[in-house]
This record gives C-alpha cells, structure tokens and sequence, in this order.
C-alpha cells in the first residue's frame, strides 16, 4: 500500500500534479463541479504537455539530422516549452514537488522578508523548477534534501529577482503597484544599466513614428511557424535534396519534407501551451489565493508583457535589435567551441521587447537599442553555455531560453562541478542566497510612495 | 450567462492575471459571468459575447461581427471594471 503510494500515485507526475490542484480546489471550498473540472483539467494539462513533447522530439530530431549533415556541428533551438516538456519524462515528480514547495517558499520570503513579491507567471515558476531539478539530480542530489534546497532557491529566486528590477520598473510604470516577474530579469537588468550609462533618458522611444506591422508577432504560434519554416528551408538547402530524400523522408520532397517538419514542430508547441495553459490555469489563482490571505501588501510580479503598453515603440525596437544581436552571435559561437543557437523569434520577441522597454526607461533610444542587443548576446551565449551542466539534457537540440535559467544554471552546475560533497554545496548555495537577501535589504531604496509595510 | 474571454498573446501570463482580476471586479459588481483566457489563435475560434485584452493584440480579432474591447493599461482595475461594467 505505501509502496502503491509513493511509487505509482506520487511518481506519477501528472497524478501529483492533479492532487495540488485537488488540495487547493478543496481548501478553496469550491463546489463540486469545479473541484472535479479543475482536477481533471490539470491532469489532463500534464497529459496533453506529454503529447505535445512527442511531436516536437520528432521534427527535431529531423532537424538536428539535417543540421549536423550541413555545418558538422549541432544547431540548438532554445524553447523553454519543449525542453521541460522533454525533461518530464526523467523529472516530472522532482519537478512538480520544486514548483509546489517553490510556490510555498515564494509566500514565505514575502511574508518575513522586505521583499513583498508574488510571482504569479505561472509557466516560468514551472520551467524554473524543472532546471533545478535537472541541475540538482546532475549534481547528485535525491529525495526530500533535493525537494527543500530546490524550493529554497526558487522561491528566493520568486522574490529576489523582481526586486532586484523594480526601481526600473518604477520608473517604466510610474507606480510600485506591480513588479516584474519573468525569468528574463538579468537580461532585463543589464539593459536597463547600460541604458543609464550610454543613453539620455529624455529621448524616448515613445516620440518616433514605427509602423504597427510587427504586431502579428505577439502571436506566438504565427511567430513559432514562421521561424521554423524560414529555419527548416535554409538548413534543407544547405543540406542538399540527396541526403534528405534518401536518408529522411522516404523519398519525398525535400522542400515539402521541410516544410511539414517545420510545422510539426510549430503544431508541438501549440500543443504544448494548450497543456501547459490548462495545468496553471487552477493552480496559479489558488496560489494568488492563498499568498494575499498570507502577505499584506503582497506585489504581483507578472509576465513580461505587463510593461509593453508602457512603450509600444520601444516593444518593436527591443525585438528587432535583440534579434540581430542573436543573429551576429550565431556567427560567433562557433568559434569559442559552443553549439551554434539559432535564435527563435519567440525568445527574442518577449525578452527584447522587455529589454528595449527597461533600456528606453533609463537610456531612451539609444538605451532601448544597446539594451536590448546586449539582451540578445546573452540568450544566445547563456543558453550555450548552460548545455554542458544539463547533463543527458544537455543533448537534445533545444535547451532553456531565457537569461535567468542560463545564469543559475550554470552557476548552480559550476558549483557543483567543484565541490564533491552534497553537503558543502547545500550549505554553499544556502550562503549565497542569503548573502543575496542581505546585500539586497541592505541597498534597498525606499519607495518614493508612502508605504505602510 | 455572459461570456467574457481574455485574450494574450501567448495565453499564459497577462491574460491570466486579468481574468482574476475581472472575475474580482464582477464578483465586487455582483455580476455573472464565464471569464476564461486564451492565446489569440485559439481566440478566433471561440465564441464570446466580449473579447478583452490589450489593443494591438485584440484588434486583430475585430470582424465586425465580435465585441471586442482594446485595453491601454491590461493591469488597470478601473479600466477593466468600466468595460465589465458596460458589456456584462
């Protein structure tokens, strides 16, 4: 029976999964048809990422085929989405306890700490967790040590990071009513500081006339499509016709294979966000439940987007320049012996456009433009540089995008490298975070806003 | 029972945080009403009686034939809560 527990009802991701939600839909004394749709919706969420993990490994693996046969080396395409869609068939339990416990420690620090933070974006709270799990497993942690220590680091991760950009973000909105939560928040940072040093503040973004035309790229399954159609096309000329009708598509034509993996691969991560979308869709308002019960004066920390209306131009000018910084370092990468990342519309739509916004907020244009290259650099050489601490993870064709994950994963997987004990590591990363915690409440500047905490 | 769809671009993150908030506000208001959020694919094959969300996403969804509500600020409650008010 204990056996049956732990093993078949626990380790079983999904169940785990849906059991939180069970919990917090019955904590909440919800009515019975909600408790039993919300379960099954988040379990089917799991179920459905799962799916969605199939079909991708599929058209990448055809991808990497053809990439590896044209340049002799391997082309990865950062997506956060399907490298945790992957890693959950090795990590799924590690993961969902990290996100659960990461979740309860987010509401802890905010409760006792200075740091009043919520961080309700929910799919990142999830990717986070996965990559502790991958880096904490690779280390050679296990069990309930592995669980706490990666709860610690998330939750102080949850807390610590939006905090670390709200005086940029006050500036951005006017307002300390909401901070930034998104694992993008060193790209975020950087841009904003270098902003300071290079640009002038008075010449914003916001007085340039820039065509609305780019806006279809908010639309993430428009903007997946056509990355990888463009991708797929290129590689397959460079590969050559013989090579993909002898050896991949049975025959079929090359172009026309091209073009049906591209948009498998696009369809996989539709799919995946489906999942995805319905798993949070119970457990992130249950989680803003409890912590503003909890935290007086809680802050929601939200997704990136939060500050786009707050420059359009500087949204479409982020992108654009991130995106070339991306490109000029694909050029780079080879030659530090790093895999080659292509870099996705995606990433650097969400993250430039979030770093040509802090840019702008305390550089203007030119702020907004360095910035946002500087962004660009570093979700093209982090992601590359993470790939060796991953473990087996490490060799899919795709990896975690964002500069967050880049810079604690290889922290975290540096650390480990050079430290033997499990033990010395735990007490190490313990040091560190609140190291971190101190130096932050120690610079901590007031809020300009008469604040009653 | 009305029904109020949120919409983003990628269907996780603002449009979520704005479903809470508008089911809050309705709740305040002492209205009815379905809130659900999706990405703007899956937008246009599902029936509302009002769309929200931010202007230069949502206005990719007007046909003519949808309500359809362009926000300023996704995250300003008073905003929303005029909008809740007149479509709900």
């Amino acid at each position: 029976m204990i056996d049956f527990i732990m093993n078949d009802l626990l380790g079983t991701p999904e169940l785990l999964v849906g059991l939180f939600a069970l919990i917090g839909l019955l904590a909440q004394r919800k009515a019975v048809a909600d408790v039993v749709s919300g379960t099954l919706k988040t379990v089917l969420g799991f179920v459905i990422l799962g799916a969605g993990a199939m079909v991708i490994t599929q058209s990448l693996d055809q991808f990497s085929a053809m990439f590896n046969h044209a340049f002799n080396v391997n082309g990865v395409i950062p997506n956060n989405e399907v490298i945790v869609a992957i890693a959950q068939d090795a990590f799924g339990t590690e993961t969902a306890m990290i996100m659960l416990f990461g979740m309860m420690a987010n509401i802890l620090f905010a409760r006792i700490t200075p740091f009043k933070y919520i961080f309700l974006t929910g799919h990142h709270i999830m990717f986070m967790a996965c990559l502790i799990a991958v880096i904490l497993t690779t280390a050679g942690m296990a069990g309930v040590p592995m669980v706490v220590l990666g709860a610690i680091i998330l939750g102080s991760l949850m807390v610590l990071l939006p905090a670390m950009l709200q005086p940029f973000t006050r500036e951005i909105t006017g307002s300390d009513d909401i901070a930034v939560g998104h694992f993008g928040s060193f790209g975020y940072y950087a841009s904003a500081t270098i902003g300071k040093w290079f640009g002038n503040k008075e010449k914003s973004t916001e007085e340039i006339k820039v065509p609305k035309s780019l806006g279809f790229l908010r639309d993430t399954t428009v903007a997946v499509s056509l990355t990888m159609i463009i991708l797929f096309l290129v590689v397959s000329l460079f590969t050559g016709s013989e090579f993909i009708e002898s050896q991949l598509s049975g025959g079929q034509n090359f172009l026309v294979f091209s073009l049906m993996q591209a948009l498998a691969f696009a369809a996989g991560v539709y799919i995946i966000l489906t999942g995805v979308r319905m798993l949070l869709g119970e457990i992130v308002p249950a989680f803003k439940g409890i912590a503003d019960k909890i935290v007086p004066n809680a802050k929601p920390a939200l997704d990136a987007p939060a500050v786009f209306p707050f420059a359009n131009n500087a949204v479409i000018i982020g992108f654009l320049f991130s995106f070339a910084a991306g490109l000029i370092s694909m050029m780079f990468l080879p030659l530090f012996g790093l895999a080659v990342i292509v870099p996705g519309l995606v990433p650097h739509f969400f993250t430039g456009a979030a770093a040509g916004v802090f840019g702008n907020a305390t550089g203007g244009r030119r702020g907004a433009i360095i910035g946002a290259m500087v962004n660009g650099v570093f979700i093209s050489f982090l992601p590359a540089l993470l790939l060796p601490v991953l473990g087996d993870l490490g060799f899919q064709s795709t990896t975690f995008g964002d500069s967050d994950f880049g810079v604690v994963g290889i922290a975290l997987g540096i650390l480990s490298q050079q430290l033997n004990s499990t033990i010395a590591f735990t007490v190490i990363v313990l040091a560190v975070i609140a190291a971190f915690f101190l130096i932050g409440i120690k610079t901590r500047k007031k809020p300009t806003k008469t604040d009653h905490s | 029972m009305k029904k109020v769809l949120v919409v983003c671009g990628n269907g996780l993150g603002s449009s979520m945080i704005v479903e809470m908030n508008a089911k809050q506000i309705l709740k305040d208001l002492d209205k009815q009403a379905d809130v659900s959020h999706t990405d703007l694919t899956t937008a246009k094959t599902e029936n509302a009686d009002v769309y929200i969300g931010s202007e230069e996403i949502v206005s990719n969804l007007r046909d003519g034939s949808r309500n359809v509500v362009g926000l300023k600020n996704l995250l300003d409650k008073n905003e929303l809560r005029e909008v809740l008010n007149q479509n709900v």
